[in-house]
């Protein structure tokens, strides 16, 4: 049990803060408001050589682990730019490991490096409007022609859709009715995201205006076999892999949040002076402060502990389910801890805890929601019966 | 042209230094530590003039306690070349340390050594003074603009009421000012790229110095709090302090 960073890791959480101070609270706020998405952003962290902190050194990656990714992905989010930050990037950062894992070679020498190097944007397109978590029930439908695949069916919640140049897609090879378990009949595909055959559209929302979801509409979209990532069927089971990291990403990104808003409300009580005095003195501001501090702490412990499991390739499920819980609850807890601190001001856009409190609800709610991951620690670690 | 550059590790320039409750000096258990800003301008300058060809090799040295090795890495993952740490536990003052940067200079012969102009630790503003009287060669403080052409450098000085240009000969000891220029940020690829460059590990001893401090700090204690100042009701009540304090006509 070690619980200290190794020199790298020190580093880059280093790193990443000196890289984000050019990215002032002002230019997030600024992007929340016009919903531009932060291009310069996405490109400094690309051409710095970050989107591949994941990735095999043989693709242009640095070779590190889910570990490092996380403190990478938690000091962009803790910089101040929140979710916005981490959702820019969060596609490359992890989403590519399928072609890294299944891929062939020339796969992985043809669709990782224009990613890594900033030239090409993905999105990773999975939720369908009826088919939230219940993943397996799919319903976009690649039909086998000549050659590859004719895909038609709806996307939802497809993060930079928008902007994307190339899209990972999930979509069923084999109707439901034909296939012996439910976990088979779907294939994976990294594809072109072609214009004249993929629709989408924004989804007015809560916050991350500069970091679009969209719904898609996917309409004869034709996708040469080369572009099948793993065996035809074999979709699902490619993407269980990717789920882990996943949700520890966005622990570490959630803890990163509290953070923030947590530094920015004790400076405040530290500065702001009322009945002569500063508010920071009372008890009543400072208890719930420190109580969000030992919460996220103890959080990011889970946390790191599931990424540490991750990068040994022991089992992790139980611990970046519950790390991300955590992580996400005390989180959105310090962000509305710190609104309260500020009082009036915590409401108003120039002190950024407002943008805090509306993003952290994105890892409070996604990839899956705490609902779910209660009862999945239910049933694995107590054993209980399912309860759905 | 080889370059040296020392750099120190201290105190975080973004955290508050609290003093010990004993007033022996600044509590350093658990603080943030970084590379002194004014040394990283020093080692962005020297990675530049290696970019621009005047350069071919950037050597940094960091006399201090073994963790020192983590602020080398980071001027390796700037674009340093290689490091040398000299270890020691002690507090080094100015003169032992530009007695050791003098044994490493002999050994490396650089061109150039170029060093912040103080550490914002000590603040002491000495050590490229003293290095460039043991080593007999000449001096350009608080640069804000270095040019070396052929065997001689031109180093423009920020001082009093302007700015003073002056041509060394090479070799020679420049010390950076804040406007020298604005140091990068470590890419990903040259972190990872830093792990496998040369770092040699010395002692004092190895360079014949004796460390042994002249100085002893007798007190360390927190500047006087601010006290509030006096209030006016308006313009003319200003004025009129003013004039009594002698400050206005």
């Amino acid at each position: 049990m070690d619980f200290s960073p190794t020199s790298d890791q020190v580093h880059i959480r280093d790193a990443i803060f000196r890289h984000c101070a050019q990215f002032s609270d002002d230019y997030w706020l600024d992007r929340d408001r016009s919903g531009e998405f932060p291009g310069d952003f996405y490109t400094s962290m690309a051409e710095a050589g970050w989107l591949g902190v994941a990735m095999p050194e043989a693709v242009g990656g640095a070779g590190l682990g889910i570990t490092e990714a996380a403190i990478m992905m938690q000091a962009v989010a803790e910089a101040g730019g929140g979710m916005t930050a981490a959702s820019t990037i969060h596609g490359p950062v992890f989403s590519l490991e399928p072609i890294e894992l299944f891929g062939s070679d020339e796969q992985k020498a043809r669709m990782i490096p224009p990613v890594l190097s900033g030239a090409e944007k993905m999105c990773f397109a999975v939720t369908e409007p009826n088919t939230g978590l219940d993943t397996t029930k799919l319903k976009t439908a690649a039909k086998k022609v000549d050659g590859g695949y004719l895909v038609n069916g709806d996307k939802i919640w497809i993060t930079n859709a928008h902007v994307a140049d190339r899209m990972m897609l999930l979509a069923r090879t084999t109707p439901l009715e034909a296939v012996t378990r439910k976990t088979d009949g779907l294939s994976l595909f990294f594809t072109r995201l072609d214009r004249d055959h993929v629709e989408h559209r924004l989804i007015p929302k809560m916050g991350r205006h500069a970091v679009g979801s969209n719904m898609v509409f996917i309409n004869d979209l034709f996708i040469p076999d080369d572009d099948r990532i793993g065996g035809e069927g074999d979709g699902f089971r490619i993407i269980l892999k990717g789920l882990n990291p996943e949700r520890i990403l966005l622990g570490a990104e959630a803890i990163g949040i509290g953070r923030n808003a947590i530094q920015r409300a004790a400076r405040y009580a530290r500065e702001r002076i009322v009945f002569d005095r500063p508010i920071g003195m009372n008890q009543g501001i400072q208890h719930p402060l420190a109580k969000c501090w030992m919460q996220l702490e103890a959080a990011n412990l889970m946390v790191m502990k599931a990424a540490t499991l991750f990068d040994r390739g022991e089992d992790c499920g139980v611990e970046a389910n519950a790390g991300k819980y955590l992580a996400a609850e005390s989180a959105f807890e310090a962000c509305h801890t710190a609104m309260l601190t500020l009082g009036g001001m915590g409401y108003a856009q120039e002190y950024h805890v407002e943008r805090l409190l509306r993003e952290v609800l994105i890892p409070r709610t996604a990839p899956v929601s705490p609902h779910m991951i209660l009862n999945f620690i239910a049933e694995r670690v107590l054993e209980l019966p399912k309860s759905y | 042209m080889k370059v040296l550059v020392p750099v120190k590790r201290v105190i975080d320039y973004n955290v508050k230094p609290r003093v010990k409750m004993d007033g022996t000096g600044v509590d350093l258990a658990n603080v943030k530590m970084s590379m002194n800003p004014f040394d990283e301008i020093a080692v962005e300058e020297a990675i530049r003039l290696r970019e621009k060809g005047a350069a071919t090799e950037v050597v940094v040295v960091s006399i201090g306690p073994a963790k020192a090795q983590e602020t080398l890495r980071t001027a390796l993952a700037m674009g340093a070349d290689r490091a040398i740490l000299v270890t020691t536990d002690d507090a080094v003052e100015p003169l032992a340390v530009a007695k050791i940067l003098k044994a490493i200079a002999d050994e490396e012969q650089p061109g150039l050594v170029i060093l912040g102009k103080q550490a914002i630790d000590d603040d002491s503003n000495q050590t490229g003074q003293m290095l460039a009287a043991l080593m007999g060669r000449p001096q350009g403080t608080f640069a804000s603009k270095v040019e070396v052409e052929g065997d001689s450098v031109t180093v423009t000085r920020e001082v009093d009421g302007g700015l003073e240009t002056v041509k060394l000969a090479i070799p020679a000891i420049v010390t950076t000012d804040l406007r020298l220029n604005e140091p990068r940020y470590a890419s990903l690829p040259n972190i990872m790229k830093a792990k496998s460059k040369p770092l040699a590990n010395k002692t004092p001893t190895d360079y014949g110095v004796d460390t042994t401090p002249r100085i002893e700090t007798v007190k360390v204690s927190e500047p006087p709090k601010r006290v509030a100042g006096i209030k006016v009701a308006d313009v003319d009540e200003l004025v009129a302090k003013l004039k009594a304090m002698g400050v206005a006509a």
